[in-house]
């Protein structure tokens, strides 16, 4: 790629071979355009191979009854239908779904916020705390559920153990259908609580500090503080939060399916599990595509939602 | 808040979220008959080393399909993303606008989505059963990482780039020796993510794989544990061999792995 036919103030030592030196420049432009797309052509081809074409072809299967093997076979909208109309495990699922995502949000922030408050304050030892309550994060769900399963056995488990110390009996938890779901939600709170707090710590590093001095001198006590100003300049972030721990939450799979595999009964089923059992388990592809596509529409109109209320009550400054 | 009980708070939730670390660890080296004892013993006076003699037995070709898959997917997405980053960031050509939106578009459709024509497309290819789907379709479409990348290429200064033209050097040539040794710190953060996101993958390896010389280790763990991991004690092992390169990584690189969250807010 050369310099010189891109560069205006070359022009008037040019302008005698004009005709030359357009050819010379559209042969220029071929080789940029060229260039340019051969960097880009791993994820081009990647993109189109593996999200655009199958999106493509699951926009097509939710409209037809396919096990993925044989002929697919064109129904209408007949998965739709018989999603809402006549399954009640997608209901349940649903419902499941949103009480998980309901459940956990709140505490997965609230809890989060408390955290990053507790690092943001510039002590010895700091950065232990920070990586302690971090490290539940980055570790896989396999052991989680595993350690956390054995927890909550109710005869013998460290939890109910620890329970019965203070008094309580504690509930049978994983096999218990009120119980399990709390569980789960508990255990991925736990484990997803260091996301909100990184997030949030940034945001508080990053506050202007004059707004605080100010407020000190007129009298403000810390409670107040944190009410009238940390947590107003914090709304984008918790913005952020509410709208991507909407997503990741309304799919969670890992931790369910180490710990409780839907059960018991369907008492901890979720949204993407019955995807996952539709699919692969019993082959209704068309099904199963159907239902990822309300997933879609259910985490794009929420998104949507989000980002249009945010005038109510985020603070930009 | 006192400072005193800002550490006793603080030090309340440390525990918390250590102890279920910590007793994993402790319930490996634990005799079997032990494990589950109550209250639960956080410190084995009795260390049986030898458990984790019996798990290096078994796990080997787990942990080598982890780290290979780890390695190729780290590698993979590095390259692929580092390339379209610079592109996006610094040449110019038709359509890369254009280009770049839809890329970015196609992020907002959930995973699942395209997860189940995939799997399809896949096995008419001959694919379930072997590593393919776990890193070819990943390192193909890295983009984030790639969005993480062309941020970072257009915070570099435009006179490197014209030294390296006067210089006679080819495009690939300032991508690659100028361009891309001025973005460590992110090329850190997308390696570390990728890694994670790798290495902890659940939903991959267990649609996939069904040969269990293929099974990645937490995915093994969890398909294999009533064959070989009948013992809480060796399951226990099995679990803490796979956390530890994980924390390992973690501590050494938390830094960029802090940073990689805090500029675009994405998720291992």
């Amino acid at each position: 790629m050369s310099m010189a036919t891109t560069t205006p103030t070359r022009a008037p030592v040019v302008e005698a071979a004009v005709p030359n030196h357009a050819a010379e420049a559209r042969r220029a432009r071929r080789r940029q355009n060229l260039v340019g797309w051969l960097f880009i052509s791993p994820i081009v081809v990647g993109v189109v191979a593996f999200q655009f074409v199958p999106i493509l072809v699951s926009i097509g299967a939710s409209l037809t009854d396919w096990n993925g093997i044989s002929a697919p076979k064109f129904v209408g909208i007949r998965n739709f239908t018989d999603l809402f109309g006549e399954d009640p495990l997608f209901l349940q699922t649903f419902k499941n779904t949103i009480y998980f995502t309901l459940a956990s949000i709140p505490l997965t922030i609230g809890i989060g916020l408390v955290l990053a408050l507790l690092c943001a304050r510039p002590i010895r030892g700091v950065a232990f705390f920070r990586t302690a309550y971090f490290a539940p994060y980055v570790t896989n769900v396999v052991a989680i559920g595993f350690v956390w399963f054995w927890f909550f056995q109710p005869d013998n488990g460290v939890v109910n153990g620890l329970l019965s110390q203070v008094g309580i009996t504690g509930p049978q938890w994983l096999s218990s259908s009120a119980w399990a779901m709390p569980a789960v939600v508990m255990v991925s709170v736990w484990q997803g609580i260091g996301y909100p707090m990184i997030i949030l710590l940034a945001g508080l590093q990053g506050l202007p500090t004059e707004y605080f001095e100010s407020a000190k001198l007129d009298g403000a006590g810390a409670v107040q503080r944190l009410r009238f100003i940390t947590l107003p300049l914090l709304t984008p972030h918790f913005l952020f939060l509410l709208i991507t721990q909407f997503i990741t939450s309304f799919q969670v799979f890992g931790l369910i399916y180490v710990m409780t595999k839907g059960g018991p009964g369907h008492a901890t089923s979720v949204y993407i599990f019955n995807i996952y059992q539709n699919a692969f388990s019993f082959g209704k592809v068309g099904y199963a595509s159907a239902m990822a596509w309300i997933l879609f529409a259910v985490i794009a109109a929420v998104t949507f939602l989000q980002w249009k209320l945010q005038k109510r009550w985020v603070f930009y400054s | 808040m006192s400072r005193t009980s800002q550490y006793v708070v603080m030090s309340l939730f440390a525990v918390v979220f250590l102890a279920p670390l910590v007793w994993m660890i402790s319930a490996s080296l634990r005799p079997e008959a032990k494990v589950l004892s109550v209250p639960p013993q956080f410190l084995p006076k009795d260390a049986q080393w030898d458990n984790y003699r019996q798990i290096f037995e078994l796990i080997p070709v787990f942990l080598w399909n982890s780290v290979k898959l780890a390695g190729l997917n780290v590698v993979g997405v590095l390259a692929v993303a580092s390339m379209a980053g610079y592109a996006f960031a610094r040449l110019r050509f038709a359509g890369r606008d254009l280009a770049f939106m839809v890329l970015l578009a196609t992020s907002i459709i959930p995973g699942i989505a395209y997860l189940i024509p995939q799997y399809i497309v896949f096995r008419q290819m001959g694919w379930v059963d072997t590593q393919y789907p776990l890193w070819v379709p990943k390192v193909l479409t890295p983009v984030f990482a790639t969005f993480l990348m062309r941020q970072s290429f257009l915070t570099i200064p435009q006179e490197l780039e014209d030294a390296g033209k006067i210089d006679g050097a080819s495009t690939f040539g300032i991508y690659r020796r100028i361009m891309l040794p001025q973005t460590k710190p992110a090329l850190a953060a997308i390696g570390v993510f990728t890694f994670l996101e790798s290495w902890n993958d659940l939903f991959g390896p267990l649609i996939y794989i069904n040969s269990e010389n293929l099974q990645t280790l937490p995915v093994a763990l969890a398909q294999f544990q009533g064959e070989y991991f009948t013992q809480i004690s060796l399951l226990m092992c099995g679990a803490t061999v796979s956390v530890v390169p994980v924390i390992a990584v973690f501590l050494f690189a938390q830094r960029y792995f802090i940073q990689g969250i805090t500029m675009t807010g994405m998720k291992g």
